[in-house]
């Protein structure tokens, strides 16, 4: 009935989201309640491997970092697409094989073109 | 959808390939204006098989109607004008690169599944593809700061709205189940406006605002176009444009037409402040290409108009008005092309001093395109603005129509400013040495002889927009 | 039968040509384009004419500029009986002009514009008289005006030529905003702006009536005397006749073509193409028929005692138009149009002669200053005889033909009809003695002019003489086409135009038409004869009854003191409001005001408005959030929730 939709059945997956939440949170609030607390300096300096932090926190990352993490993502949910595809595929056969041919077709001329492009390498 | 509908899909297909393939050809190809000549052929192509378009797949998740081969016909034509003024242009700006045509492919692709959604989700669809293509675009000049600011300007606004556009997507499923176009129409003539249904159409109304940058959601337009390419400038300021009015149209006018009473207030609303906003802020500009963003923003405002009239009458008016459009702000863009040189912007209004004395076919042609922007006849933009006023008068809202012959005869003033200039003003300093090309000539020909045209000769272009919308 | 357009496209062509490359291309050759353009077109108009004397007529929309329900915006043309005698005038006198043009203004800086107006206005006065509609006539009649402004300042160094042209275009302005709302009460009434369909249909508004100030009034006669305005303004009629003589300031050529055979009978043509509404109203027609006879006389007087040779000459148009619409106001269109037609080319030459003498005597215009100029300028003197004769009505000659026509039917048509002959027969006396008067001063006796005039004095080049020999031939038989029975002829004009204006109402007796042809023949000849008699017998007696009638001399020597008269009543207390009123107070404080005030306002406005425009990307977000806020809290409030 539209307009009355009450989508019953991710009830349980609600459930599983509260109680994480409420697990981690817990875990938290337990820790802190029960531990000791003696702070001193050197427990309160940053943990750089027992040396002096030396230098700015923010440096700048290198702009392939974003390159490399995009086209990660755009491979990454092909990847995922291809996993409801697998399951339906004996029903809808044919026709989806060449969806599918389709589909990694177009990614495959992105990747032609980053790796023209030579956004693989880091220089 | 089985093998033998695929010729409604066509167009769409075919544009989705070469623009591929127009993409990978500018790893291989060295002059850039080759990658361009291959975007026009392109077109040339998609346009072979729109005839054979007509019909409707998906379970009417995708039309093909005589409205969207309108629209499409605008697409391809801004797109064929946008490449021509382009390619001396990047090279001015020192980015010349193939993958601009592509993404004005794919930015065009993007539009032509906006005129043709029969559903929200498709509609979202084409509008991103749309958006992010010109995010990039909008950035092209990688080496200007204008340029980056308003790309991320753009881009983050763009968002916004997107998230403005889903949610009120979201919220027409949950009042009536369906994304389809049709069906809501349906199920909407049978159910009570309640607020939530009100809240929908208010939400889709400012995500289309924001597209076709209507007052108060116009702001990134000046700051935008401004920044960008003046190529993508003029492109922004009429294709993209045009599939928004196309969206605009198709949503309020069949799928949210039973709450027309509603929204026909608001959008009245909206189009008076845009034109009032527009013309008021375009007088203020010394830079004729923000004065021309304003511009941009107050012609949205009289083309809405066609909308709030509604009907056969309105819809085709509003048509035209953006076909017409097309040609005359294209134009206008291009003299700004023309103007541009290595070492000189030539967006000032006093770049524009005493131009008929130098340059007497320039100042001939922006004279041209001013007047027709002012709707002066015999131009094409006075049979535009004429067929609006017609269709609202028509429509019983003649006071409207009063307020927009206002808001144009204040229009006058910054668009005849610019004509002064060239022809009352001595000019200054050493003559403006204009960087024209073949194809740039070929574009302002094309702009001016259909400004004339359509002003001297209108009725194919009316009756072909009577025809598609009824 | 398609030809016809290259009637008003080929001095359209020909304007274009002249105005984009005259600069550069024709400085000293503009006349190439322009002429053959109009040679064309002549050419064109012969065989148009052929076409229809073989009962061929055409009415089409060549295409239409905005079709929106009833309305209407075509170009389209209707060629009838009445256009093919108004191409045949338009064409030829307008051939013969561009010849003349040719030695008249030879080493003007101005040639290539001068021929491109000229060109432009022969295509504006065609689209004129080749309309289909009420609409494309009235943008001819704006276009022809604005052609006759253009050309009357043509040389605007000059203050007198330039404030000419102000005053032509002023005075049309009141006629044409009559002319204006007539059209627009056309279109109100029956929906179309086409000559056919409104011709048809008007008779259904004859019960119709409006009150005007308490006055019922029928509204065909409201849109017969509108339009009636219109074309007391372009044609000069009382009391919109003060333009013209000013007029002459523009170069004698454009003075023969615009200001006597063409544009300013497209009053004449415009009363006679709606001659369906005008017949419908017996009180517009007395009312055309009254205006015409008066002018007739009045601007004949006027005549009488000017000594600028082309003034007597302008009033003697004037006068002459006011025959044409005497006849119109009777119900004689075809005598009207047969004598608009003879006119052309009579007065055309008298225009051009006088341009001929001018030439000669390096820009004089006084008559008083001229005198036995036979003798030196033959060809001139022989052939502004002929006009002169013809003008007077001395059988044989066209203005005989046409002037006793209009005489003989007004006559005819009793009532109103018998005033205005009585006014028509009078001014036809007068005619001749003023037209004598010019050629015995001009031509006759002794020269009175200096010396140096005297020296330079010559007969005008070939291509000024030509046209004149062409158009004595015209002066001499444009009127054999329309002898009336009583002399043997067949009336042929008469039949030819009835198709488009019907056949004059009234009958007379053999006896009658008998009297008012030897009338007006006989007052022809008086007039001659006391011209030959004041001005080479007894040069002692126009001095004397000068003098002994000196208050009447005076007032017509002041042109009934028009001038000042509107100066008074109109032009000074414009000025005075414009002056003190305007631009003190309502200029200075509310239209400055508002001019200043409202830029400032929106510049105020604006740049406020603007800041709102910050740049900062966070600001945008909030507005667009804000106004959807905004949008969400005004829908809230409306449906009250």
């Amino acid at each position: 009935m539209p307009g009355r939709y009450l989508p019953t059945e991710y009830l349980p997956v609600a459930i599983f989201i509260a109680i994480s939440i409420a697990f981690g949170l817990g875990a938290l609030i337990m820790g802190s309640m029960v531990r000791l607390r003696r702070p001193y300096r050197e427990k309160l300096m940053p943990y750089e491997s027992g040396i002096d932090p030396v230098g700015e926190p923010r440096v700048r990352f290198s702009i392939r970092f974003y390159i490399i993490a995009m086209l990660f993502v755009v491979f990454d949910v092909e990847a995922i697409f291809m996993y409801p595809w697998a399951i339906v595929f004996d029903k809808i056969g044919l026709f989806a094989l060449i969806e599918m041919i389709i589909f990694i077709v177009i990614l495959l001329v992105g990747y032609v073109y980053a790796l023209k492009k030579e956004a693989f390498r880091w220089e | 959808m089985n093998f033998t509908d695929i010729h409604t899909l066509m167009p769409e297909i075919v544009m989705a390939v070469l623009a591929l393939a127009v993409l990978l050809s500018e790893l291989v190809i060295r002059r850039k204006e080759t990658v361009g000549l291959l975007a026009i052929v392109s077109v040339a192509v998609t346009a072979y098989f729109i005839p054979t378009s007509f019909g409707t797949v998906f379970n009417g998740m995708f039309i093909s109607d005589g409205y969207s081969v309108f629209f499409k016909f605008i697409f391809f034509t801004c797109l064929i004008l946008t490449v021509l003024i382009s390619s001396r242009y990047l090279e001015i700006e020192r980015s010349s690169h193939g993958e601009y045509y592509a993404l004005l492919m794919f930015a065009t692709l993007g539009m032509m599944l906006m005129a043709s959604a029969g559903d929200l989700i498709v509609l979202y669809l084409g509008l991103e593809l749309m958006a992010l293509s010109l995010y990039v675009l909008t950035g092209f000049i990688r080496h200007e700061y204008r340029s980056n600011e308003a790309s991320l300007k753009y881009f983050l606004l763009g968002a916004f709205s997107s998230a403005i556009l889903l949610y009120g997507i979201m919220m027409i499923y949950a009042q009536t189940g369906t994304t389809d176009i049709n069906t809501i129409s349906s199920v909407l003539t049978e159910k009570k406006a309640t607020v939530s249904l009100l809240l929908s159409v208010i939400f889709l109304l400012v995500a289309f605002s924001f597209k076709i940058a209507l007052a108060p959601f116009h702001m990134w337009t000046p700051d935008v176009y401004e920044g960008a390419p003046t190529s993508i400038t003029a492109f922004m300021s009429v294709g993209p444009k045009a599939a928004g009015f196309a969206v605009l149209g198709r949503v309020f006018l069949v799928g949210l037409y039973p709450l027309q009473i509603n929204w026909i207030p608001l959008l009245i609303g909206l189009s008076i402040l845009t034109m009032a906003v527009g013309n008021i802020l375009a007088i203020q500009q010394r830079s004729v290409k923000r004065m021309l963003a304003y511009s941009s923003i107050a012609h949205a405002g009289y083309a809405v108009i066609g909308i709030i009239a509604g009907g056969n009458e309105g819809v085709s008016a509003m048509m035209n008005y953006l076909l017409i459009y097309m040609f005359m702000n294209i134009g206008a863009f291009s003299i700004l092309i023309l103007m541009r040189s290595e070492d000189f912007l030539g967006e000032s209004l006093d770049d524009f001093k005493g131009l008929a004395k130098t340059h007497p076919l320039t100042a001939g042609l922006m004279l041209l395109f001013m007047f027709s922007l002012t709707g002066i006849p015999p131009t094409a933009g006075f049979i535009g603005k004429f067929y609006l006023f017609k269709a609202a008068v028509g429509a019983g809202y003649t006071w409207l129509a009063i307020v927009t012959v206002i808001f144009s005869a204040i229009s006058a003033y910054f668009y005849l400013r610019v004509v002064i200039y060239m022809y009352m003003h001595e000019p200054e300093g050493e003559a403006v040495s204009l960087s024209g090309s073949p194809s740039l000539g070929l574009a302002l020909l094309i702009s001016a002889l259909l400004v004339l045209f359509i002003g001297i000769y209108p009725s194919p272009f009316i009756s072909f927009a009577r025809i598609v919308t009824g | 039968m398609n030809y016809y357009l290259l009637i008003p496209f080929l001095p359209l062509a020909a304007f274009l040509i002249n105005i984009l490359l005259g600069r550069k291309l024709f400085r000293h050759q503009a006349h190439w384009p322009s002429t053959l353009a109009v040679l064309g077109s002549l050419v064109v108009s012969v065989l148009v004419l052929i076409d229809v004397l073989n009962g061929q007529t055409l009415n089409r929309d060549l295409y239409s500029w905005i079709i929106s329900g009833k309305f209407r915006v075509s170009v389209g043309f209707l060629i009838d009986q009445l256009t093919a005698v108004m191409l045949i005038v338009v064409t030829s006198v307008s051939f013969l002009v561009h010849v003349y043009s040719i030695g008249y203004m030879h080493d003007d800086p101005g040639y290539y514009r001068f021929y491109s107006y000229l060109s432009l206005f022969t295509f504006s006065m065609l689209m004129l008289v080749m309309s289909n509609n009420f609409l494309q006539l009235y943008f001819g009649w704006e276009a022809v005006g604005l052609c006759s402004y253009l050309l009357i300042g043509f040389w605007y160094q000059k203050k007198s030529a330039s404030d000419a042209g102000k005053k032509a275009f002023i005075v049309n302005r009141f006629g044409d905003f009559g002319f204006g709302l007539g059209v627009i009460l056309i279109f109100l009434t029956l929906g179309t702006l086409h000559y056919s369909p409104v011709f048809e249909t008007i008779g259904t508004l004859s019960e119709k009536t409006v009150s005007i100030f308490g006055l019922e009034m029928n509204i065909i006669t409201i849109i017969a005397l509108l339009l009636f305005c219109g074309a007391v303004g372009k044609s000069a009629q009382l009391p919109l006749h003060v333009w013209l003589p000013d007029a002459m300031e523009g170069p004698t050529p454009v003075s023969a073509l615009i200001h006597a055979a063409t544009m300013v009978t497209a009053g004449v043509f415009l009363v006679a193409r709606a001659n369906p509404i005008f017949s419908l109203s017996p009180t517009a027609m007395s009312v055309v028929a009254v205006v015409g006879g008066l002018t007739a006389l009045f601007a004949a007087t006027i005549a009488l005692v000017q000594n600028d040779i082309k003034r007597v000459i302008a009033y003697s148009t004037v006068s002459q138009l006011g025959y044409m619409f005497l006849a119109c106001g009777v119900g004689a269109y075809g005598a009207g149009i047969f004598h608009l037609y003879t006119h052309a080319y009579f007065k055309a030459l008298l225009f051009l002669c006088a341009g001929s003498v001018m030439h000669a005597m390096g820009g004089e215009l006084d008559c008083q200053k001229m005198g036995g100029l036979r003798k030196y300028m033959p060809v001139t003197y022989w052939t502004m005889l002929i006009a002169s004769l013809s003008i007077s009505g001395i059988p044989g000659l066209a203005g005989f033909f046409s002037k006793d026509e209009i005489l003989f039917r007004a006559y005819a048509a009793g009532g109103v009809g018998k005033f205005v002959w009585l006014l028509g027969t009078i001014a036809a006396l007068l005619t001749a003695f003023y037209s004598f008067r010019l050629i015995f001063l001009t031509f006759h006796g002794e020269f009175r002019g200096t010396e140096e005039q005297k020296h330079h004095l010559h007969e005008s080049p070939k291509a000024m003489t030509i046209p004149l020999l062409l158009l004595a031939i015209g002066a001499v038989g444009a009127g054999w086409v329309g002898i009336p029975p009583l002399l043997g002829g067949g009336e042929h004009f008469a039949e030819y135009i009835a198709p488009v204006v019907g056949h004059p109402a009234g009958e007379a007796t053999h006896a009658e038409e008998w009297m008012t042809m030897g009338l007006s023949v006989l007052v022809g000849l008086a007039g001659i004869l006391t011209a030959w008699i004041f001005y080479l017998r007894k040069r002692e007696i126009p001095v004397r009854l000068a003098e002994k009638f000196q208050p009447i001399y005076r007032v017509l020597w002041n042109k009934y003191y028009f001038d000042e008269l509107y100066d008074f009543i109109i032009v000074r207390p414009s000025l005075f409001v414009a002056r003190n009123i305007i631009m003190g107070f309502t200029d200075g404080a509310i239209i400055e005001g508002i001019v200043n005030g409202v830029p400032a306002f929106i510049g105020w406005l604006g740049s406020h408005v603007r800041k709102v425009q910050s740049g900062l990307l966070q600001h945008y977000a909030t507005f667009m959030a804000l106004g959807l806020f905004l949008l969400i809290a005004i829908v809230m409030i409306v449906t009250g929730v």
